[in-house]
């Protein structure tokens, strides 16, 4: 007996090595990769260029942040992320808890129908080029509405939100009802103040979502300077990068130096990308850990 | 659920003046669902007749009558490219190599991380590794390639450092290389927000079963292969189920940002493909053509996948 829990003590302990080496890199693969663009875009661009950056800037400087906030596309970019952000998260909510609310209705004589109609949308999709010649037609290229209108519905919303109104006890409802609310009311008073843990989760999912969206600019509003986003911007950045690196393989460095935006400046406009959601995302951590199982479990 | 609820249903009664009575008792729940319904129609349903023009020499600003009908002429081309076959290799190689490392490493890594006793270090840990899932994929791919380059990339230092090559590896340069490096990115990603499932289908595991393994002298090891991996099974069956439906619509946004010409035999997908061949040189049929097929693949993978479900657990996810 003792030499068998001496045993396991010692797997166990075997174990607890794995485990904590384990957590160890993913952590420090995970985090180094950020602090290190962090260092390098307060570091000085030229210094930069000798390597051996790490975590903290060698030669501390604002500079390349002041480059690239005199840009005038960064600025522009800022406001339509912004206004995406804050115009698709609120319809995207709305939207969805207005159906959700429907669908948790059992006596809601199409209820049947909508949830079928909505399941599907999961899986069919007409493709990337059907979806453009749709746009196009509706007239929605160059415009702002193609960045919030096209994705207002989203069935998974939907279904997440559904299955924490079908959590909520009935008779809140039926209460109201004998009270004399109408079905707006009902969805107004009673159910959205009561739903704010899932409509957390999903507001975090779409303001995410819109801010991170960077495809539907590059499609429809590419060549429209006044509608650029954030994450555009940094795709040009760095794609013109990778790009040039290829064309001018075998140039002379300078040559290539006067082409290349320096890396520091790279670094500073993904810093600028990425803080506002790193702001956001641990205080939201509780929510949407629960959103995401909810959502799983039923849909 | 519905034992509860069906205290509001009156009597049904399947006459149609009693549907266009109920159906003005319930004007307010109509009102809140049907615009959004036509929404979803015409962007989720309608793109679908625009696969019409697959079979159409579709020209621009012409109407639908108007248009020319090839029939599968642009199937035919298709499928007499060699490109496609390529971006269908390409598509299907990072897909299936998605599939497998993105759902065994978040297994993984949630059994491990469910085993760190301190709970401060444990929700750190947890925080920190869904910290990439936020970042958009341009802000990824920037990070990605940064580490990955030549000079001064993390990667390489690394691996010079501990003399584990002489010099510098051209990551983003070598086309065989490019499906790993996608797989990697996708698993540096994604694997912390995945384990949320997992770790939520650990926590409701009875800590009974722990203490009563811990009595009868089971190491931890063991406790992990006996109860905690047994009480997930079911979780990992239908997260494995789901992600084969979803197995080929891996899109392009990756492919794009992490890809160049010098790997592009290697990062074409067929999303990509028809962005390039389609979109790019205004080839709308043959574009169109393309998705279709990826459209009929994907819904077949997902029928079969669903298929086995149901075998196994008796449930449909459709």
């Amino acid at each position: 007996m003792i030499k068998k829990l001496a045993a396991a003590s010692w797997s166990d302990r075997i174990f607890d090595l794995v485990v904590y080496l384990a957590i160890t890199v993913v952590t420090v693969a995970t985090l180094y990769p950020f602090l290190n663009v962090l260092a390098i875009s307060f570091n000085d661009s030229t210094d930069s260029i000798k390597g051996g950056i790490t975590i903290y800037p060698r030669v501390f400087t604002f500079k390349n942040y002041e480059t690239i906030f005199a840009f005038s596309g960064l600025i522009t970019g800022f406001k339509i992320s912004v206004l995406r952000t804050v115009i698709g998260t609120l319809l995207g909510l709305v939207s969805a808890s207005m159906l959700a609310f429907t669908l948790s209705r059992v006596d809601f004589q199409a209820r049947k129908f909508v949830s079928t109609f909505l399941a599907l949308t999961m899986y069919v999709s007409g493709g990337l080029i059907p979806f453009y010649i749709l746009i196009k037609d509706l007239h929605m290229m160059g415009t702002f509405g193609v960045y919030v209108l096209p994705g207002l519905v989203s069935a998974f919303n939907v279904f997440v939100i559904r299955s924490f109104i079908d959590g909520l006890p009935y008779a809140l409802q039926e209460s109201a009802k004998l009270d004399g609310a109408n079905d707006f009311t009902i969805y107004w008073r009673v159910i959205l103040p009561l739903t704010k843990p899932a409509l957390a989760t999903i507001a975090l999912f779409l303001a995410v979502g819109q801010w991170n969206a960077w495809i539907d600019t590059y499609l429809y509003n590419g060549s429209k300077d006044s509608l650029t986003t954030l994450q555009f911007e940094l795709m040009k950045v760095i794609q013109s990068t990778t790009t040039n690196a290829d064309n001018f393989r075998g140039r002379n460095m300078t040559e290539v130096m006067a082409q290349i935006s320096p890396e520091s400046v790279k670094m500073a406009i993904t810093i600028v990308v990425t803080v506002p959601i790193l702001i956001v995302y641990p205080f939201l951590q509780r929510y949407f850990v629960k959103g995401m199982t909810l959502g799983s479990v039923k849909s | 659920m519905k034992a509860i609820t069906t205290t509001m249903k009156p009597e049904p009664k399947k006459s149609a003046a009693s549907f266009w009575g109920k159906f003005r008792q319930q004007k307010y729940l109509y009102m809140m669902a049907v615009p959004f319904v036509l929404w979803a129609f015409v962007f989720s349903y309608l793109p679908l007749w625009g696969w019409m023009m697959a079979f159409q020499k579709y020209k621009p600003g012409k109407s639908f009558f108007e248009q020319k009908w090839v029939g599968l002429q642009y199937f035919r081309e298709l499928f007499q490219d060699e490109q496609f076959f390529n971006a269908l290799r390409n598509t299907l190689a990072m897909s299936i190599m998605g599939l497998l490392a993105g759902f065994i490493i978040p297994i993984i890594f949630a059994i491990l991380l469910n085993e760190v006793r301190l709970q401060v270090l444990k929700r750190f840990v947890q925080t920190v590794s869904y910290l990439p899932h936020f970042v958009s994929w341009v802000v990824a791919a920037g990070i990605i390639t940064k580490m990955l380059s030549t000079d001064n990339g993390a990667v390489n230092d690394l691996l010079m450092g501990l003399h584990i090559i002489s010099e510098p590896i051209q990551f983003m340069a070598k086309g065989n290389l490019f499906w790993g490096i996608v797989t990697a990115s996708d698993v540096w990603k994604e694997t912390g927000w995945n384990t949320i499932i997992y770790l939520a289908a650990i926590s409701g595991i009875g800590p009974e079963l722990y203490e009563a393994a811990r009595v009868d002298g089971a190491s931890r090891l063991q406790q992990v292969r006996h109860i905690t991996f047994p009480g997930i099974r079911g979780t990992i069956v239908i997260l494995l189920i789901m992600s084969i439906g979803h197995l080929i619509s891996i899109g392009f946004e990756k492919q794009f940002l992490l890809g160049n010409n010098l790997v592009r035999d290697y990062s074409q997908t067929l999303d990509l493909y028809a962005l390039n061949y389609g979109l790019g040189m205004g080839r709308f049929s043959f574009g169109t053509a393309i998705n279709i097929f990826n459209s009929v693949v994907s819904v077949i993978l997902l029928f079969t996948a669903n298929g086995i479900f149901k075998k196994i657990t008796k449930e449909s996810i459709i």
